[in-house]
């Protein structure tokens, strides 16, 4: 699309999907460092995760009333109005996703001063997979793919399935060595959160399809079982 | 650009601004007093054109009467006493001036005296005393001293407009005559009064006798002719090439005329006029009738541009309110077209009205210059006009012609002032704000 | 409103329809429908023929030397442009407010009477000041004026001026409403006053409104057309031409982008 004939609106649009921009990259690498902390048992760089939070609030917070002064002064319409008002909401839903880190960060902290009695390997594999859905998400927001965003879109089965094969093994753990309970508890959440993050990921695929196309992404999500309970 | 590039630019500016500032202001200042001077040009030679044209014009408004102990004699009006009124008018007033004169001047004058004593009253003066007895025929035999029109010759000689002196410049007086004058005023038989014949008698050969009312009541005639011409026929075309008309080459042809028109000469109007309306429809001569024809196509361009300029300042949106209201065409221009364009339609027809009363070159043509003495009744009657009337006055010889004709071109310009003050006043009137 | 149709009939509609000013075209081969009961919005660009389409409704183009039309513009089925059809009748079925206040240099009264008066609508003057101050009521004017009904309605300010030529147009009882950018030369106050009678006004007239405010066409109207050079890029609701238009020209034009 050509440029706007007032050149500062464009650059007003620019710096809002540029701080998404930052703060998806941020996010990103919150949610890495959160889980070289858990794998590697380093708790310092699960401070620095605990801490790093505060600074995506802030984005968020930025974001927030970027937009809204872009609203009432730019009264935009159509594909603008589409885009700031996307902004918004992926920029809520990149604050969850760094909340999520985080608390998997907190978690991590805990998990390193109980003894290493589980393995977190199906966890990792788990992370790994909504790291490269949510690196993709971030990308298609970037480069405005719609096709990427439904690709990431029609990935949430892979995860919840990925998910759920992670569920029965710590159920199973658990069965087998009560003293495992506490650690893998803990490890049972940090695979919710982590495949909460994938679900995040989700709804930024479905707020960018309609902020490049207009309408919600046609057809049923395809939805796996995201209880844990076999089917 | 660099802030500290924009501060110098800008003080670059400021400073080729204030070098050519005093320039700037010099050059104001001489084409202010350029204009100036021009104004009070202008100014100047009106002003000296209009006292010169009082100064000579207002004694025109003056006549010189002279008292004599009339006696009404039996013996000269009425000899067989039958009091016929046909008798009556038909006496010899004349006589009663000779004897009433002879008696106060020169009792025993010889004929010669006579003539000259004569002279000295108006031929006009017969006829005032005959008016007089037809009014109040107890006068008869009686004895009443009259106040009686002076003779233009007297009358200059009183007025001082010539030299009291046998043989001067304009001078037509004896010496005897100039005695009996002194005689006269030192018996304070001799007074300054209102001109009332000015206004009230037609022309004549004698100027204490002329007056302008024929050319003003012929004028009127010829003026109300071409209102009635003019005005509708004017008005017509100007809504019918403005509303109605659409623009193609023959509208154009037309419009480019009617312009070209405005600017013919008016003689040829004149001609014109002597070629269709006398030789052609054989209408009389000299009337109002045929002159208020001609004034009127002289008046018609202007009366049909100033239409059309007063149709173009209706705004469209009203015409577009209208019709978008459901009305016609028609409707649109007799309901709010006409009506707010009629101010300045009226004030283009007095303007029109006004040159044409100034128009003298085109009457001249249809042989209104002819000298006609009575009053007209109708447009039909022979008649002057008022700048036709100044035109022949300032070809008389009668050195007593020269106040009448500048008094007569004060009441025409009186006239013209009154004719644009009412144009003026309807524009004030009427003038509407959208 | 005895003829009033239901709601979302098919009030006006145009096929092809083109218009010439001389040599130019105007209009190219327009296919529009606009319904009954709904406000329609026409927006586009300075000379996108927008105004050109309005005028056409009311064979207002007719006053414009060498304006010629082809294709069909139909009023309840009946084309506009038929020869059986008289334009005063039409101009009573379809009223026109325009862009600049226009209120004739008479009183208040007679410039809403003078519709009324030109048809004959009332049998006498109780019948006429009904009519008169029913549309100065509709028009919501009635409470600002009532005193001073004699005044000339060129007194008034802008916005009661605009609103009284409504009250003017309505007084016709005419089915349609044209309007030509009403609000242009308002403050917003007084554009709010007018787009609040328009919404009123929606219960019982089929309104059609030309506007430069996109904000205005998409507060006011159901249905928007979007003009660009004599076509119409795109006709739909007016939530979805100003959230999601389907057009790029729309879009542009919409969102402030156009070349």
């Amino acid at each position: 699309m050509t440029d706007h004939t007032v050149k500062s609106y464009d650059e007003e649009l620019a710096h809002l999907t540029g701080i998404i921009a930052r703060m998806g990259g941020l996010a990103e690498a919150q949610f890495t460092s959160a889980l070289h902390s858990l794998v590697k048992r380093d708790d310092e760089l699960a401070s620095r995760v605990v801490a790093g939070d505060q600074r995506i609030d802030e984005m968020d917070h930025e974001v927030q009333s970027f937009a809204v002064r872009l609203l009432a002064l730019r009264q935009p319409m159509a594909a603008d109005l589409r885009l700031i008002v996307s902004a918004m909401n992926i920029s809520g839903e990149i604050e969850r996703v760094a909340d999520y880190a985080a608390n998997l960060a907190k978690r991590a902290l805990i998990l390193n001063h109980l003894p290493a009695s589980v393995p977190v390997a199906g966890v990792a594999r788990l992370a790994e997979l909504v790291r490269s859905v949510l690196k993709d998400i971030l990308d298609a927001y970037i480069e405005r793919d719609v096709e990427k965003a439904i690709r990431v879109w029609s990935r949430d089965e892979e995860v919840d399935a990925m998910y759920n094969g992670v569920f029965k093994e710590l159920i199973d753990r658990m069965t087998e060595d009560s003293g495992a309970i506490t650690a893998s508890t803990h490890l049972l959440f940090i695979a919710k959160n982590i495949e909460r993050i994938g679900d995040h990921a989700t709804n930024i695929a479905e707020t960018l399809h309609f902020q490049i196309v207009g309408t919600p992404p046609q057809g049923e999500r395809p939805k796996g079982n995201t209880v844990g309970v076999p089917q | 650009m660099t802030d500290m590039a924009r501060t110098n630019t800008a003080a670059r500016t400021a400073q080729s601004v204030s070098a050519r500032l005093g320039r700037r202001y010099a050059a104001e200042r001489t084409f202010r007093l350029l204009g100036l001077g021009a104004l009070l040009i202008s100014l100047g030679f009106l002003v000296i054109l209009l006292s010169s044209i009082f100064a000579k014009g207002w004694t025109g408004f003056i006549q010189t009467q002279v008292a004599l102990e009339i006696t009404f004699d039996t013996q000269v009006i009425d000899p067989e006493g039958s009091r016929d009124p046909a008798a009556l008018d038909t006496a010899d007033y004349a006589a009663l001036v000779r004897s009433a004169l002879s008696l106060r001047l020169a009792p025993e004058a010889d004929r010669g005296a006579r003539r000259e004593l004569t002279a000295l009253i108006s031929t006009g003066a017969a006829n005032q005393l005959r008016h007089m007895l037809a009014a109040e025929p107890d006068l008869m035999g009686t004895t009443h001293t009259v106040w009686l029109t002076a003779s233009d010759k007297l009358d200059m000689v009183i007025k001082g407009q010539v030299p009291r002196q046998v043989g001067a410049e304009g001078n037509t007086l004896s010496d005897r005559q100039l005695g009996w004058v002194s005689a006269l005023e030192t018996g304070g038989n001799i007074r300054k009064a209102f001109n009332t014949t000015f206004f009230t008698a037609g022309d004549s050969r004698e100027p204490e006798q002329a007056g302008i009312w024929g050319a003003v009541v012929g004028s009127f005639f010829s003026l109300a002719v071409t209102l009635l011409v003019s005005f509708p026929l004017g008005v017509a075309t100007a809504v019918y090439l403005e509303e109605f008309a659409p623009t193609n080459r023959w509208t154009n042809l037309i419009e480019v005329n009617i312009n070209n028109l405005a600017a013919v000469p008016s003689v040829v109007f004149g001609l014109l006029g002597l070629a269709v309306f006398l030789n052609l429809f054989h209408m009389p001569r000299s009337a109002p009738l045929v002159g208020g024809l001609v004034l009127a196509l002289i008046c018609l361009p202007t009366i049909i541009i100033a239409g059309r300029a007063a149709l173009k300042a209706v705004p469209p949106s009203i015409r577009q309110a209208a019709a978008g209201l459901g009305a016609s065409r028609l409707q649109v221009v007799v309901h709010h077209v006409l009506p707010l364009s009629m101010p300045g339609m009226l004030t283009g027809t007095i303007l029109g009205m006004a040159r044409a009363l100034g128009e003298t070159a085109p009457l001249l043509m249809i042989g209104m210059v002819a000298f006609i003495v009575d009053i007209p009744k109708g447009p039909l009657d022979p008649a002057a006009v008022l700048p036709v009337q100044v035109y022949l006055w300032a070809g008389s010889s009668e050195r007593a012609f020269v106040e009448k004709t500048s008094a007569a071109i004060i009441v025409l310009l009186l006239f013209l002032v009154a004719m644009n003050m009412v144009a003026i006043m309807l524009r004030k009137k009427f003038e509407r704000r959208w | 409103m005895t003829h009033f149709l239901p709601e979302g009939t098919v009030k006006i509609a145009a096929q092809n329809l083109g218009v010439f000013y001389g040599e130019k075209q105007a209009l190219h081969a327009i296919n529009l429908d606009i319904r009954a009961g709904e406000v329609t919005a026409l927006i586009g660009p300075s000379g996108c023929g927008k105004s050109t389409f309005l005028r056409c409704i009311n064979r207002m183009n007719d006053m414009v030397d060498g304006a010629r039309v082809e294709g069909s513009l139909t009023l309840d089925g009946n084309d506009i442009y038929d020869r059986g059809i008289d334009v005063v009748q039409l101009r009573a079925r379809v009223g026109m407010v325009f862009q600049k206040p226009n209120p004739f240099p008479k009183s208040i009264y007679d410039n809403v009477a003078y519709g009324p008066r030109i048809h004959g609508m009332a049998k006498d003057q109780t019948e006429l000041d009904e009519i008169v101050m029913n549309s100065l009521e509709k028009a919501g004017l009635l409470g600002e004026v009532e005193d001073r009904l004699s005044e000339s309605g060129t007194s008034l300010s802008g916005g009661q001026q605009q609103r009284l030529c409504i009250a003017r147009a309505i007084a016709v009882s005419p089915e349609i409403i044209l309007m030509d950018e009403p609000c242009s030369a308002l403050d917003p106050i007084a554009t709010a006053k007018v787009e609040e009678l328009i919404d009123e006004l929606r219960e019982n007239f089929t309104i059609v409104i030309v506007t430069h405010s996109m904000q205005q066409a998409a507060r006011v109207s159901q249905r928007t057309a979007f003009f660009h050079l004599g076509k119409v890029v795109e006709m739909g609701d007016t939530e979805q031409i100003f959230t999601n238009p389907q057009h790029t020209l729309t879009q542009g034009y919409i969102t402030g982008r156009f070349g």
